[in-house]
């Protein structure tokens, strides 16, 4: 396939799918009997207003949605399901609270950075937990993850209750972290972080990294046909799947440590408005690509925020942007047909130009062994 | 001593939401499709049983429940089963659309105020002379209608996996999708009607949440009992008694929490919810070997209709 058209291909599916959802938002708002202009206009102005609003809502939200869109990326070209982002997202920033609520604030950005290291700790751990089980127990990981994306929800329940409570013992939240361990504001007077330039950083060296090193090419291999990748290749299949499901939650909890030492500065139960189950989407409709999940993240971002605004403003239920999420994945679930139809079924097998490019999911979706 | 009663008859309330969704699963497993949105077609089943309750009583209801979750199965099997996407992605975007549709329809329905709608719920049935059984007679007879639904499905899906012919397509087809079309069976038919079937035992499921315990709907009150019921079908090992049994281990698991209170000890709450999930991973590790899922679960069918 030439260059132009690939990239035409990848452009023209998800403004397609983004296009077909907001139609489908529009026609739910109408059955619903609310004013679609109004609606569609608080929509917009939310996410992309002013740059105050830009750089405040949408690239704020754009950013946990990143990381963990990055997360399920990295797992997904793996032939790893994390369907854990949100758990592990979770688990993070309860580490990170942990640590920044107990260093010296004299520490300064070294201390947040102690809170950073142990987000993406304790994201890898309970990845890796996940991980573990399907290794050796084979429990499937989509079961697996979904469970322990419930159980670190309750267990940040317990620990903002006990061992992480503010020190006055009334709030369901830890304290507040203080403001010299806080990431640093980029533009003043927004809350626009400088854990936006770290996600994007992310994004290219994933990028870098699955495109460029041998690691990167093994990982994809084994994601693409893991029978090919063991006995052709000669990869250790089992070892790299591992590997890529504990740093794909790493990054995942980087996310959550980002969140809180940029955005909320305490932990609390619904820290995550379950950006770890949006990633699915953002990862999809960059077509698993590190370098597009950038956009994708933006664009994510901008419904959420956007759906905010909707909220306050048109009185529009938030829930409603779920289902143009939904139908987001479901549109390009269905385009990837729709392309194959149209007289490239050879991508659809594994033997053409590399899967990942063109296709959605990851080819050996379930690991038959 | 009333405690353990109470305790056994929390068990069983708590278990038949989760085992009529997981029967339901059980089949559909066995088909080869794992269906993730099983979390929305739940959702979909309450929120469809609180609106219809209103109109035609909460028998009637549940019905419609049933039948709102088998539309929701049918969007399942068209992008999953026709269009031939990952049966993961899709089941997620299903439970994202379930979930979002029913918290927008229930504010638009009924307006902004929590729980502005509330139901009568189903009585219920005591069986005569068995329900005065001591320490298990509520608990095994006196129920609402669908527990008895949920267990009479048991033994009936059973059956029709095990003893008829459309039951050993099913399996055939989640065994080796490529040799079942090579006798004449055809695949993709054959998910078809184990997804629907799926989505219709969700329905059921929420409707039960609703109509026979509940009385109202709340955003997101399914909680993750498509989850657990997923976890159950591994646990009971894709067989309906397997999954009748791991139903009622998961509905003492939560009942656990009344008994405890009782018991006046005083444990955080979030140990119990926790819990469920918790054991699960722990049966799932440990049953390692002793169980085999359908071999072609969870397979993209598109690849076996073309080759």
């Amino acid at each position: 396939m030439p260059a132009s058209m690939r990239v035409t291909r990848l452009l023209l599916e998800p403004v397609l799918a983004i296009m077909l959802s907001l139609v489908a938002l529009a026609v739910l708002l109408a059955v619903s009997g609310y004013s679609v202009p109004a609606a569609l206009s608080a929509l917009w102005h939310g996410a992309f207003g002013s740059w105050a609003v830009l750089a405040s809502g949408t690239l704020v939200r754009a950013t946990p949605l990143l990381f963990a869109g990055l997360a399920v990326a990295v797992a997904f070209r793996a032939g790893i399901l994390n369907i854990g982002a949100e758990g592990q997202l979770l688990a993070g920033a309860a580490a990170a609270t942990a640590v920044a609520v107990t260093v010296s604030p004299q520490l300064g950005l070294a201390g947040a950075g102690l809170a950073l290291v142990a987000g993406v700790a304790a994201g890898g751990l309970w990845a890796g937990i996940a991980a573990f089980l399907r290794q050796q127990f084979g429990v499937l990981e989509v079961i697996s993850t979904i469970m322990l994306n419930v159980i670190m929800l309750h267990l940040t329940g317990l620990l903002v209750r006990g061992p992480l409570q503010e020190p006055t013992a009334t709030f369901p939240q830890s304290a507040l972290i203080d403001q010299a361990l806080r990431l640093p504001r980029l533009v003043p007077g927004t809350r626009l972080h400088a854990g936006v330039v770290l996600a994007v950083c992310s994004a290219l060296l994933v990028w870098w990294f699955l495109r460029s090193t041998a690691r990167g090419f093994r990982l994809r291999m084994t994601g693409a046909n893991p029978r090919a990748a063991a006995s052709a290749g000669g990869i250790h299949v089992a070892r790299v799947a591992t590997s890529a499901f504990i740093a794909s939650g790493a990054i995942a909890g980087l996310g959550g440590a980002v969140e809180v030492t940029g955005v909320t500065f305490a932990l609390y139960e619904n820290l995550s408005p379950g950006y770890g189950y949006t990633a699915i989407a953002v990862a999809l409709l960059a077509r698993l690509n590190p370098m597009a999940a950038i956009g994708s993240a933006v664009v994510f971002g901008a419904l959420e925020a956007g759906a905010a605004a909707m909220q306050r403003d048109a009185q529009v239920p938030a829930g409603m942007v779920g289902v143009a999420e939904a139908c987001v994945i479901l549109v390009l679930l269905a385009s990837e047909w729709i392309g194959a139809r149209a007289g490239r079924i050879s991508t659809l097998f594994w033997g053409g130009p590399p899967p990942t490019q063109h296709s959605v999911t990851p080819s050996a979706a379930v690991d038959p062994a | 001593m009333n405690t353990l009663a109470d305790f056994l008859d929390a068990s069983v309330r708590s278990a038949t939401p989760l085992l009529l969704a997981a029967i339901g699963e059980t089949v559909s497993e066995r088909s080869g499709v794992i269906n993730v949105g099983l979390e929305g077609t739940i959702i979909v089943g309450c929120l469809a049983g609180l609106a219809a309750a209103t109109v035609v009583g909460p028998t009637g209801a549940l019905v419609v429940a049933g039948m709102a979750g088998l539309a929701l199965a049918l969007v399942f099997a068209v992008v999953a089963i026709w269009i031939g996407a990952d049966q993961i992605i899709t089941g997620t975007a299903i439970t994202m659309l379930g979930l979002g549709l029913t918290g927008t329809l229930y504010r638009v329905l009924y307006g902004d105020s929590g729980s502005a709608l509330s139901t009568p719920t189903l009585a219920p049935l005591g069986i005569p002379l068995l329900q005065d059984l001591p320490l298990i007679g509520h608990a095994l007879f006196r129920q609402p209608l669908p527990a008895y639904l949920a267990t009479a499905l048991v033994p009936a899906v059973w059956w029709w996996l095990n003893r008829t012919h459309s039951g050993l397509a099913i399996r055939a087809t989640g065994e080796n999708p490529a040799a079942a079309r090579s006798s004449g069976i055809s695949p993709r038919r054959v998910q078809t009607i184990a997804v629907l079937f799926g989505g219709l035992c969700g329905g059921l499921a929420g409707g039960t949440l609703v109509l026979a315990q509940v009385g109202t709907f709340a955003e997101g009150m399914s909680a993750g009992r498509g989850f657990i019921a997923i976890a159950i079908v591994a646990l009971g090992r894709w067989s309906p008694v397997g999954a009748a049994m791991a139903a009622l281990f998961f509905g003492m698991a939560s009942a656990l929490q009344f008994l405890f209170q009782a018991l006046d000890l005083n444990l955080p709450y979030q140990i119990f919810l926790a819990l469920p999930y918790l054991l699960t991973l722990l049966a799932l590790a440990l049953a390692k070997g002793r169980y085999r899922a359908p071999a072609a679960l969870g397979a993209r069918v598109r690849v076996v209709e073309l080759a």
